[in-house]
């Protein structure tokens, strides 16, 4: 018997949106900490396609690597947040666009 | 603040899709760690209302912009253009999210991956330690 559910391309589109704003985020924000929390929704993005096809599929894989993509995830917002910090105290300022002493 | 509603909303979705384990770790680690994390920074950062030196809506936002419709437009092209007809989850995916299941899995079939995360994550926190330590600490 199988379980009534919302078709699948529906959760994959949404993920594409919401992996798109992500992406479009990134680019367009000067501020440090909002670029930080749109690479968390673009990892957010894929998780959601990774849990999707792995409940379609009957195939565990997906939701095992959406755990390990957790982890990293979770690693990586600690070192980013510590680099921002360690930014701001020479640079007094978290706008990325002032960050330009290598530029030649 | 939305984007905890965004991790609490996508925690929802997750349970749709029988997977129990990841709508709890989702709670836990995006909204429940990451996220305080993230307010602590913007905390101690003391940034005061953001000085809006009139953000030009310049051409490089004007390329990203383009450049994201045109991505979500492939995108949305590809996943509704033709019905894939799965609009039933099998009966294996009710356990295979549980916690049992996602247990049994990681500890037979996915032990070295797990061992590996352990590793990263002392990395990440070594890392982290040393990248926030003072400079009038240091010799």
């Amino acid at each position: 018997m199988n379980l009534q559910s919302i078709p699948l391309e529906f959760y994959l589109s949404l993920s594409a949106i919401l992996f798109t704003i992500g992406a479009v985020g990134v680019l367009t924000r000067r501020n440090a900490i909002i670029i930080f929390m749109c690479i968390e929704m673009m990892l957010n993005a894929v998780n959601l396609t990774l849990v999707s096809f792995s409940a379609f599929m009957g195939d565990s894989a997906g939701q095992m690597f959406v755990f390990f993509v957790m982890a990293v995830a979770a690693a990586e917002a600690a070192i980013g947040l510590a680099i921002v910090l360690a930014l701001f105290r020479v640079k007094q300022s978290v706008y990325v666009d002032e960050v330009n002493i290598m530029k030649w | 603040m939305s984007l905890i509603v965004h991790f609490f909303t996508l925690a929802g979705l997750y349970l749709t899709l029988q997977a129990q384990f990841i709508a709890i770790i989702q709670i836990l680690v995006y909204a429940g760690a990451i996220m305080v994390l993230v307010v602590f920074v913007i905390m101690l950062l003391n940034l005061g209302k953001e000085e809006n030196m009139h953000e030009k809506f310049n051409l490089r936002k004007k390329m990203s912009l383009a450049i994201g419709v045109m991505l979500v437009a492939q995108f949305l092209t590809v996943f509704l253009g033709k019905p894939t007809g799965m609009n039933a989850l099998p009966e294996k995916s009710l356990q295979m999210g549980s916690t049992q299941g996602i247990g049994t899995m990681l500890f037979t079939e996915y032990l070295f991956p797990f061992e590996a995360i352990s590793l990263l994550l002392l990395a990440a926190i070594v890392g982290a330690v040393f990248l926030a330590k003072r400079k009038s600490e240091s010799a």
